[in-house]
């Protein structure tokens, strides 16, 4: 990496794209390895994904992948409950996990001289876990508890729910991760370990390591911890399911005391980013851009929150790609005071006609080039990022070569590609939610 | 002029990014500077801050620094807000400008070959910014809008009841972005006069990191900064805590409360400092295994999180914590509170938890420093802090040095269950 840049003043345009240093291979018991090198500092952050998010649940068991992610910090043949998280703290490191519809991660960074033992646990935990009946029933108050916190506390959560649960006809993106609460409180120790046999096992996983190591080292500690688990041949094909044709637009409204200022969101189902096949992505991720990316530039903003009589206080756009079989377009508008929320959707709609018929403005389409481009400069200052990234993009069925031509795909696309894209806007694949005050219920 | 740039001190702050010191810089027109060179990648962070931040505003005029914070990108010199935006864009730069209790915080990133016209437009942004009357309503508009979401936000209803409560006429006493009549009274010039007021050359600090030499650094400060006023408004005078113990509960309408609860913190440069840090660590620091979180979450599944923080503030000091429970057991969380307070007061720690405290806060100091932006957030927070260029190599060594007879001590000096202050926003019961 540093080899490829002793030159300071070459130009933006000649830097090459994913430059960082990146190894993979894959043990013989089907574990997928990822080194990501940056000797800046002596650190290193070990993540693990698992092929298994809350899409891959059974009817009825919502919630269990993200509910298995919090028992993983309990105790193991070897390791006794608690002390996964008390050893990284002692070693002055952090660790976490996440879960998402398409897989669920998990994370330390600590001193680069303590990765032995990280991948000790970690290969530990993979296969030997062992759940107390009493400690899987606290567990279960606490996800309530997250539940409560994070959704139900929050009108605006509650109505970005119900959005998703109103744009999927069919396949399980439509239900949340943490769980339906009525199914959240019958899941069970069983269904945890059912669970945790079907899908946690080395060739159901990707490890990313990222930080001071080398390769040589990686592959050496993780022969000697991971190598030896074995491989569990009945993991199940990630089948999912597909949405049939989408025949109507779907409104909602939610009317909360708790609400203060009313708002309108859209969310469209959009295709997500394929392997081999990058290029609408690319371009859905331009329109969000150019159409609500930029708070005083994007087109949204420059027609909505600026003139003599503004329409809007505040609108945004974003596309969520990285998905395995279904990305979301959105669009977020807070109408100004005065203003119906029917104005505004109005002009969100003629806008995105004007683009399909039109097209966009090629300059400010040159400013998301390059500021995409300058992206993946700033992306190498920053290797849990890119350790995410890696591990994201492989859970979800992308290759590394996929990885590899992202930054290319992205500089390939036109503003024709742009203006196809804004044709994949189809309201009758879309939710429209509306946000109102309670005094405004109607 | 003479280029008066000084690389006065190299010193191997840590072994942090191998090869790598913090140097102290002066620009040709005085202003200090500390800056790690890191040449990796061709790009660089600059941090800057101004001391006074939103305390600065005149008590009838609240929420104007923050305003004119909000401001300062929406148009400068020749250009209006989108050319601003179009300028920072096509140069692939960000620039950010943050309002805070006690500073402005100013962000700027920039690659390396065209650094120079990116300093131009920061510069234009912080000395010439136009203040367009439709910016103005613009953005008085957007802060507005949050103030309305605030008021409906528990945690938000919570943190500004406490400060509310606790510092009377201070400006601590109120929310920085304002109340709904101030911020609707403010005019072009009341934001002009906060900007004359809190951006100027006696209360600044910058550090930077990155692909930047030192007396390439020296002259790009004083191209930033050239124009800004050498003085600015005086700042605020001490704030004196006035809450006592007890509970305060707002009704909201949720199945869970929000709990906001504290009293007095302790100095930053108290001597005593490092031993209520640790204490804090083992009480209610960020890990899954303090005291309060195996208490509330690991044995009872009564919260999803909980977390206490000393917050040592320019002008008072507080101790606060925050958790969310159900409305059934705020009750009993808040005895439980209350007595793991009194048991560590008491008690103390063991000298297990001690040396795992320390182990996890010498450890973890070092992961700190992980990106260009992460560390110059972390040099310029030191110079706020008036701490000394080797700190980073000297802070582990203070932490060590921490005794078991210390922390005892300070447990009872700092902790004070009878004075703990619940902000409970909820429809809770079970309270006596």
């Amino acid at each position: 990496m540093r080899a490829l840049l002793t030159g300071l003043f070459m130009a933006l345009l000649s830097l090459p794209l994913r430059a960082e240093d990146v190894t993979a291979f894959t043990l013989k018991n089907g574990l997928q390895v990822v080194v990501i090198e940056d000797h800046r500092a002596p650190v290193v952050t070990q993540m693990i994904w698992y092929r298994a998010g809350s899409a891959d649940e059974k009817a009825g068991k919502s919630g269990i992948a993200h509910f298995l992610e919090h028992l993983m910090f309990k105790g193991t043949d070897k390791l006794a409950s608690g002390e996964f998280s008390e050893t990284v703290e002692r070693q002055g490191g952090d660790d976490n996990a996440f879960t998402s519809w398409d897989y669920t991660a998990y994370f330390q960074r600590v001193a680069a001289d303590r990765l032995d033992q990280m991948m000790m646990m970690e290969a530990n935990r993979m296969t030997g876990l062992q759940l107390l009946e009493e400690e899987v029933l606290t567990e279960r108050q606490v996800i309530l508890e997250e539940r409560s916190q994070r959704i139900d506390s929050d009108p605006g959560a509650v109505l970005q729910e119900q959005v998703r649960a109103a744009l999927f006809q069919n396949h399980r993106y439509g239900i949340p991760i943490i769980g339906w609460r009525h199914e959240m409180e019958g899941l069970s120790q069983a269904d945890a370990l059912d669970w945790y046999k079907l899908h946690y096992a080395p060739n159901n996983a990707t490890l990313v390591i990222a930080g001071d190591v080398t390769p040589d080292q990686v592959k050496a500690l993780a022969e000697q911890y991971y190598g030896p688990l074995e491989p569990n041949p009945a993991i199940p094909a990630r089948v999912r399911v597909k949405e049939p044709p989408q025949m109507a637009e779907r409104r909602l409204t939610l009317s909360d005391s708790r609400i203060s200022e009313q708002s309108l969101t859209r969310q469209y189902l959009v295709p997500a980013r394929k392997s081999g096949d990058q290029k609408q992505a690319a371009a859905l991720l331009y329109l969000a851009e150019l159409l609500g990316g930029n708070p005083t530039t994007s087109i949204l903003a420059r027609d909505m929150q600026f003139g003599a009589q503004p329409k809007a206080i505040w609108t945004s756009a974003w596309y969520g790609g990285t998905e395995m079989d279904y990305g979301t377009f959105g669009v977020a508008l807070y109408p100004a005071p005065g203003v119906e929320l029917a104005v505004v959707e109005a002009r969100l709609d003629a806008l995105l006609a004007d683009i399909a018929e039109k097209g966009v403005d090629p300059e400010a389409f040159e400013r998301i080039k390059t500021q995409l481009r300058a992206g993946e400069i700033f992306a190498r200052d920053n290797s849990d990022g890119l350790a995410r990234m890696y591990g994201e993009a492989l859970t979800i069925g992308l290759t590394l070569e996929d990885i590899k031509v992202w930054p290319q795909v992205l500089q390939e696309v036109t503003p024709a590609d742009v203006q196809a894209a804004a044709l994949l806007l189809d309201r009758k694949q879309s939710v429209t939610a509306m946000a109102l005050p309670e005094e405004n219920a109607e | 002029m003479m280029l008066r740039v000084f690389a006065a001190l190299m010193l191997l702050a840590l072994p942090l990014r191998a090869e790598i010191a913090i140097q102290d810089v002066t620009s040709p027109s005085g202003i200090k500077a500390w800056l790690v060179e890191d040449h990796t990648n061709p790009f660089m962070s600059l941090e800057i801050r101004f001391r006074g931040g939103t305390s600065l505003d005149d008590p009838a005029k609240r929420g104007a620094v923050n305003l004119m914070t909000g401001l300062i990108e929406e148009g400068a010199g020749d250009l209006d807000a989108q050319g601003f935006a179009n300028a920072r864009d096509g140069l692939a730069a960000s620039l950010e400008f943050r309002p805070y209790g006690d500073a402005i915080g100013v962000s700027m990133r920039a690659l390396t070959e065209n650094r120079d016209q990116v300093v131009d437009l920061l510069n234009l942004a912080l000395t010439q910014p136009r203040f367009d009357q439709d910016a103005v309503d613009r953005v008085r508009g957007q802060v507005l809008t949050g103030l309305a979401a605030d008021a409906k936000d528990p945690g938000t209803i919570a943190a500004h009841r406490f400060d509310a409560d606790a510092f009377g006429s201070h400006p601590y006493a109120t929310s920085g972005d304002g109340t709904v009549e101030s911020v609707n009274a403010l005019t072009r010039d009341d934001v002009v006069a906060a900007w004359k007021a809190a951006l100027a050359q006696d209360r600044v600090y910058v550090a930077a990191v990155g692909d930047i030499s030192p007396e390439e650094l020296g002259a790009l400060i004083d191209k930033v900064l050239a124009g800004l006023p050498a003085t600015g408004a005086p700042l605020p005078a001490r704030a004196e805590y006035a809450l006592k113990g007890g509970v305060t509960v707002v009704d909201y309408p949720s199945p869970q409360s929000v709990i906001q609860f504290g009293h007095q913190g302790i100095r930053r440069d108290d001597p005593d400092f490092f031993a209520a840090y640790l204490l804090n660590e083992i009480l209610g620091g960020g890990r899954f295994g303090s005291r309060l979180m195996t208490e509330v979450r690991e044995k009872r599944g009564l919260t999803y999180g909980v977390g206490t923080a000393l917050v040592p503030l320019d002008h008072a000091e507080l101790y606060l914590g925050s958790l969310s429970t159900e409305n059934s057991k705020v009750g009993q969380v808040i005895d439980l509170l209350r007595s793991e307070w009194a048991r560590l007061a008491k008690d103390g720690v063991t000298e297990a938890e001690l040396a795992d405290a320390k182990t996890y806060l010498t450890g973890s100091y070092p992961l700190r420093f992980d990106s260009n932006a992460a560390i110059a957030n972390i040099l310029v927070g030191m110079q706020m802090e008036d701490l000394p260029i080797d700190y980073a190599s000297t802070r582990n060594a203070k932490i060590e040095a921490v005794t078991l007879a210390d922390m005892a001590r300070v447990a009872a000096r700092i902790l004070h269950p009878d004075d703990l202050h619940f902000v409970v926003v909820g429809q809770p019961e079970g309270l006596n």
